[in-house]
């Protein structure tokens, strides 16, 4: 039995039909805005890579909390993104390793796949003081990202710290924190987000598997096919905006109806992401359906630019 | 002088944690732990809006993702003196009891289970001895022969691969592991298994929190989720519960019992002293007294004695720290002030670490799981207790067998069972409430021009406390104590050594170049370590690499 047919079968037994399968690949190729007939090749991307793409995955000045919504994926799951798709050489939150078989594990990954890796980094950069703010066997995240980077074939910033920096470079920034792209003086994917959607990681390296290169980017290098629209354009209270229904206090007979949030200091009109359409955790919900304010939680310095959160922009 | 060992980065957990320990005779004799990371977001809180501050500080932890934005909450509704709605009460415990059933599963299977499987091993099991193994301890829907040959048929195209990616280069084959193929085969079907279901436990808070990590449904004054009130959504929400607590009863506990029946060795190792429980889930207005977990303070092991927690005597001491000398304050007075050079990692006299040293009435105390069962325990809670008493007697195993690795370990699975099942009688409070026209979810408020409030909380990795001082309605101080501090602070200016350090020792370590008995006493911990660390230094760190011998 081919690889092809062995991932059928699993997928069978885990109760996904192939339907249901085809159907989440048909929804990553329309995120990733790709035609129709790249739906099958997403589906064998998933279902038989020849040989698995080498990821490392770097974690700086961060909360895990990236890393954490990347294992909520589901189609693949994140099971199947570890033991088939991807081959993960260096992750320290999943990894078996500690310790000096860790550090060893990353140099043994680099000497062999030097050139040919996918980086993906989370979190910010200290800089001030040569990085002395956060270290890894002793090393900092400086060195280790000066050291790693240079020899990725592609780095991903996954969330808003890697890329822009997020909450150690809210004010008064006291770490002198800094995206990746910004601490090394280079351009990065950015997949911002605190956290971001996994399906926009996902996509981006399907895109980069499919493909062989990486997807479409805006000026601050963020894939277009999720940060192409602002969260307000795609926003199913839209409706109520224009008809001026809006929230004016949480609990209120207008939050029961589910008006617009804009009064109750909405960042949806300002901010770049896919949330509306894509929605979280297997589609289940997004904030704004949850009835908060969308807070631009994927936009540069948008701890700093969008607060006081609670009060109309 | 014994050998030293430092593990650094300890993997398999969040943030950047390093150990020391002084090995003689086989066994560790001293222990240091060391925060390696630190970002500053008390400082940046200052000088913001009160109500923003649940933000900021849930982005301390990807991991436990909703803690510190419900300990935040509760500190400014004190601050801000408000009273919320039973509605809201309810949906903030659903919420932190769907963090609970999910952290714990995770950190069973993907943090802690490697430290006792032997993933290596179980390439060797056969297929049809694993399903009569588990059909004789579990009670999973999903087993049989085939089903664990296709799982090892699986682990072998991936080991046969060639590419071991996070399975590389680990302690296979080590003599502590004690399992039998067969069972290491089990245990690893269900990481797999666990790994798929806490991708859909994780859906728990997006259904009435729109997101998970970090929910964003929670408000000073309530909750923001009431649009999302709706028969279905209730339904989804006890579906998914229903199906984490089939997982929890049927597979996780099992599996709990059947690993610890092999290492019960580890029911002498790793314990410690003194218990703090601040106790959690509210059941009425009145707290602590309507906490379904109880609050209370144990010393010296005495489970006859619980006392009331009072947390005017809790301090932070900075001696060992990486800040400028000072007397141990209270949080409300809590301060951080860098040290004006840079700082040495000196663990055998000098500071050696990030973390301050919480101390209650003086003295290092153990929080998370195990303190809160042992507390539950010694004042006879209705659920927990019967559980523990039914654990123990399985296991064949003494009370005092629970001061230890194995204990805090097995505490964690416990309590998983307690609030999964308390967690759907909550729910139906919510329908029933919800039924009975109560549909309120949201206390309006005033912001006063200052006050003061704590939110104490008991969180999946132990009791957390925020603080916060609020001056011309703006944030004056914000200090808050986190779960990690308390379990891997450093010592104290008495020199007394934190929880973690001290249940190293005497654990006994076969092979030095291959510390596995270290992993598995601090991952007991779940540490969690940019939690831990969330103050900033201004200055540089020598650069001081040592590897493990
Ligand atoms: S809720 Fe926010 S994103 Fe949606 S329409 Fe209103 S302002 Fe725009
Ligand atoms: S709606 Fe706004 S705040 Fe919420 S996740 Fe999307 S971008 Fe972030």
């Amino acid at each position: 039995m081919d690889k092809k047919e062995q991932f059928y079968q699993r997928l069978e037994q885990r109760g996904v039909s192939r339907r249901d399968f085809m159907r989440y690949c048909t929804f990553l190729t329309a995120t990733m805005g790709l035609s129709a007939s790249f739906v099958p090749k997403v589906a064998e991307v998933f279902a038989a890579p020849k040989q698995r793409p080498p990821v490392i995955w770097l974690n700086f000045g961060e909360c895990t909390g990236c890393t954490e919504a990347m294992l909520r994926t589901v189609y693949p799951y994140a099971d199947e993104l570890v033991l088939e798709i991807l081959s993960v050489e260096y992750h320290e939150t999943i990894m078996a390793a500690a310790g000096h078989q860790a550090e060893e594990q990353l140099q043994a990954a680099l000497e062999k796949h030097s050139g040919k890796f996918i980086c993906v980094a989370e979190g910010a950069i200290p800089t001030k003081y040569n990085g002395g703010y956060g270290r890894i066997g002793g090393r900092t995240f400086l060195e280790i990202a000066q050291e790693v980077i240079p020899q990725a074939a592609a780095t991903i910033c996954i969330g808003t710290c890697a890329c822009f920096g997020g909450v150690p470079a809210a004010k008064p920034n006291p770490g002198g924190y800094m995206g990746v792209g910004q601490a090394l003086k280079m351009k990065t994917i950015n997949i911002p987000g605190c956290p971001p959607n996994p399906v926009n990681l996902v996509g981006t390296i399907v895109n980069y598997l499919l493909l062989g290169k990486l997807p479409a980017v805006d000026d601050m290098g963020r894939p277009l096919f999720a940060y192409g629209k602002t969260i307000h354009d795609q926003c199913p209270r839209r409706s109520h905006f224009e008809n001026e229904e809006f929230v004016e206090e949480f609990g209120s007979k207008e939050a029961a109806l589910g008006y617009c949030l804009y009064k109750m200091g909405c960042r949806g009109p300002e901010t770049y992401n896919n949330c509306p359409v894509a929605k979280f955790n297997d589609g289940t919900s997004w904030p704004v359906e949850a009835g908060h304010p969308c807070i631009g939680c994927s936009e540069p310095d948008f701890w700093d630019k969008m607060t006081p959160f609670y009060e109309e922009f | 002088m014994g050998k030293r060992i430092i593990v650094d980065p300890i993997t398999r957990i969040e943030g950047h944690l390093r150990i020391e320990v002084e090995i003689e005779g086989g066994h560790v004799v001293d222990a240091w732990s060391s925060g390696q990371m630190f970002r500053g977001i008390e400082m940046i809180l200052k000088g913001r809006d009160p109500r923003d501050a649940h933000h900021f500080v849930q982005r301390s932890c990807g991991v436990c993702t909703y803690v510190h934005a419900i300990a935040s909450v509760r500190a400014v509704d004190d601050a801000f003196n408000v009273k919320i709605p039973k509605n809201a009460r309810l949906i903030r415990n659903m919420l932190h009891g769907a963090q609970y059933l999910h952290d714990h599963l995770v950190h069973f299977y993907h943090l802690h289970a490697l430290d006792w499987v032997d993933v290596v091993s179980a390439l060797q099991a056969d297929p049809q001895k694993t399903a009569a193994l588990a059909d004789s301890v579990s009670g999973a829907d999903v087993g049989g022969a085939v089903y664990f040959k296709s799982v090892q048929q699986r682990l072998k195209t991936f080991v046969e691969s060639g590419q071991l990616g996070p399975f590389a280069n680990a302690y296979w084959g080590h003599s502590a592991y004690k399992l039998p193929p067969e069972a290491n085969l089990m245990a690893c079907a269900h990481y797999i298994e666990a790994l798929r279901l806490q991708a859909r436990t994780a859906r728990l808070h997006a259904i009435f929190g729109g997101k998970n990590p970090h929910p964003q449904s929670l408000v000073v004054g309530g909750v923001t989720c009431q649009a999302s009130l709706t028969a279905d959504h209730i339904a989804e929400f006890l579906y998914v519960t229903k199906e984490t607590q089939a997982f929890v009863k049927n597979v996780y506990l099992p599996d709990l019992l059947a690993v610890a029946s092999f290492y019960k060795d580890w029911g002498g190792i790793g314990g410690t002293r003194n218990f703090l429980a601040y106790g959690d889930f509210p059941l009425t207005e009145k707290e602590p007294e309507s906490l379904y977990l109880p609050r209370g303070v144990i010393m010296k092991r005495d489970l006859g004695k619980v006392d009331m927690v009072d947390q005017a005597k809790i301090t932070e001491d900075v001696t060992r720290s990486w800040y400028e000398p000072g007397s141990p304050k209270h949080p409300y007075e809590g301060e951080t002030k860098p040290l004006a050079e840079d700082p040495k990692y000196e663990p055998s006299k000098g500071k050696y670490s990030w973390l301050k040293a919480p101390r209650y009435d003086g003295a290092s105390c153990e929080v998370g799981p195990l303190a809160r069962v042992l507390v539950a325990y010694g004042k006879g809670h209705k659920d927990i207790k019967p559980l523990v008493d039914k654990a123990l007697t399985q296991l064949s195993i003494p009370a005092t067998a629970l001061f230890s690795t194995l204990g805090r370990t097995a505490a964690r699975c416990i309590e998983t069972v307690a609030i999964g099942d308390a967690l759907q009688e909550w729910t139906m409070e919510l329908v029933e409430n919800i039924k009975s026209g109560d549909t309120k979810t949201y206390e309006p408020y005033e912001i006063p021009e200052s006050g003061r409030g704590v939110g104490l909380n008991d969180v999946p990795r132990g009791a957390l406390g925020h603080w916060v001082d609020v001056k011309d309605k703006k944030i004056h101080n914000y200090q808050y104590v986190v779960p990690s501090t308390w379990n891997l602070s450093p010592r104290d200016g008495k020199n007394q050594r934190s929880p973690v350090e001290e249940a190293l020792i005497g654990t006994p370590i076969a092979d030095p170049k291959k510390p596995l008995e270290i992993l598995r006493t601090v991952h007991s911990f779940d540490p969690c370590i940019a939690c831990a660390v969330h103050v900033i230094d201004p200055h540089s760190n020598e650069v001081y690499k040592v590897n493990v011998i």
